[in-house]
């Protein structure tokens, strides 16, 4: 590892794991119920503060849902004082255009809302919550208001045929920047993965319905759109390299150096109640293991490209293989890159609508909990 | 495509775009939704004055008192096309 540690630049403030919706694509971990406790506002600030004075300058609130949390105001404003970048990473449930109101006067810089679909009924039924008709209605609000505005779709297979719909919603509902979110398989996602993953024909209508899009429009909307990499020969460079860029603190105040990382075994990561987010980020193990190359094993460690990709994802390496230090098994100089091109294989011929989706909920959460403490994790 | 930039028209920052000084990083950097770009000194002088009173040939004007020597024109041109195309600036539309 190099001996000067990298500049922080994202402080990702996971306000709660407690959610109105069920999303079966959730991030958060399958076992979340089992971490109920939560940082006081005291906590945050002196969370907020610290990541600050390391120079971390863009800021996200999410969860869970962080309109849950009473005291976001509060940190809201905190936040402007310390002259961060607040991003609000919503479902827009609940949320009130006084409430919003408020949050753009403490100096809230922008507003995300994900939407699951772009019909009601699809939307409602991956949110396991009736919603959508609200989140359109924020939508309207945040740009009455004058904020930027983030809409995110989190894209997989029931969904994907909506792609363009999707960017003509965007469209009429003037947002600034539009996010094709791929689902990414972690956490719930992962559980729900032969559900979620689209086939390659999907894929292949999805990129040329965005294709047109683009030749079509001229307005000021920025789209993102990433294939998923589960398609792609190389793996992309998670995270911009491993607790290089951004730092993640759960609700519990686990540091983390993204959102997934929480899952991997053999790693204690730190708590901010116990270490100061200096000491996490500059001499934790747990962010020192993956930062440099000398973790990497063959075929990483020889390979011209490991700068690029820093090996891929630790995560996905993880739950691919059972080995955390292996290559990401997208790539396909990964001994376990077979892996892959099974579970691609699967997605063409089975009819998985048939198949149910786990919905995120603490119901089906506590059961996780449980299967984890047998098999001893 | 600079022979496309109205410096006629007033300019101002794209909508949920901040510029500040870093300390970290010893530098101006603009902020937007869920990014950053680190700015050189020049970039910083002339977005600084993109604050939707001035044209473009305004911005030109004071930045050439301030630096008498050189012949700013055509660098501030270009990197105000540039932004434009960034969507880092917008023209202020008359109210
Ligand atoms: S992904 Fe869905 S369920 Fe998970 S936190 Fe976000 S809105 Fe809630
Ligand atoms: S072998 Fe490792 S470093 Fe090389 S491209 Fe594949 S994942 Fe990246």
């Amino acid at each position: 590892m190099s001996s000067e540690p990298p500049k922080l630049l994202w402080l990702l403030a996971e306000l709660t794991y407690s959610c109105p919706l069920q999303c079966p694509y959730c991030s958060n971990p399958l076992d979340y119920s089992q971490y109920p406790a939560e940082l006081s506002t005291d906590e945050w600030i002196r969370v907020l503060r610290e990541a600050r004075a390391l120079g971390a300058t863009q800021l996200g609130f999410s969860g869970g849902e962080p309109l849950v949390r009473r005291d976001l105001e509060e940190l809201v404003a905190e936040s402007r004082a310390l002259g961060y970048y607040s991003n609000l990473i919503t479902s827009a449930y609940g949320l009130t255009k006084e409430r919003l109101k408020g949050l753009k006067e403490l100096g809230l810089d922008h507003v995300q809302v994900s939407f699951q679909a772009s019909t009601r009924t699809l939307n409602d039924e991956l949110a396991a919550a009736t919603v959508f008709e609200h989140k359109k209605q924020v939508a309207t609000w945040i740009k009455e208001l004058g904020f930027p505005m983030v809409l995110c779709f989190v894209l997989h297979r029931r969904n994907l045929h909506q792609i363009a719909d999707m960017l003509q919603m965007a469209v009429a509902l003037q947002a600034d920047y539009v996010e094709l979110a791929t689902t990414q398989y972690y956490g719930w996602a992962f559980q729900n993965r032969a559900q979620l993953l689209p086939s390659r024909r999907q894929l292949q209508q999805a990129e040329a319905a965005v294709t047109k899009f683009r030749e079509e429009y001229s307005g000021p909307m920025k789209v993102y759109y990433v294939v998923p990499d589960y398609y792609e020969s190389r793996p992309k460079a998670c995270m911009g390299g491993w607790a290089k860029l951004s730092l993640n603190v759960t609700p519990d105040g686990v540091a983390l150096p993204c959102h997934a990382a929480r899952q991997l075994p053999d790693l204690s990561f730190p708590k901010v109640t116990d270490h100061s987010i200096k000491e996490i980020w500059n001499q934790s193990e747990a962010f020192n293991r993956y930062r440099g190359f000398d973790w990497m094993q063959s075929p990483c460690v020889d390979c011209p490209e490991r700068e690029k990709d820093f090996g891929g994802c630790r995560c996905q390496a993880y739950l691919m293989t059972g080995d955390a230090q292996q290559a990401d098994p997208v790539c396909e100089k990964s001994p376990h890159h077979e892996q892959v091109l099974k579970i691609i294989e699967q997605t063409e011929p089975m009819d998985l609508q048939e198949i149910p989706l786990t919905f995120r909920n603490s119901q089906q959460s506590k059961g996780f909990c449980k299967e984890s403490k047998q098999s001893g994790r | 495509m600079t022979q496309n930039f109205n410096l006629e028209q007033k300019i101002a920052l794209r909508v949920g775009h901040r510029i500040q000084w870093e300390e970290a990083q010893q530098a101006h950097v603009l902020l937007f939704p869920e990014g950053m770009i680190k700015l050189n000194e020049s970039a910083a002088e002339i977005l600084k004055r993109c604050d939707g009173s001035k044209t473009g040939a305004q911005i030109i004007e004071e930045l050439s008192a301030d630096y008498p020597d050189v012949d700013l024109t055509q660098d501030v041109l270009l990197f105000l096309a540039d932004a434009q195309e960034k969507s880092w600036i917008d023209v202020v539309r008359a109210t």
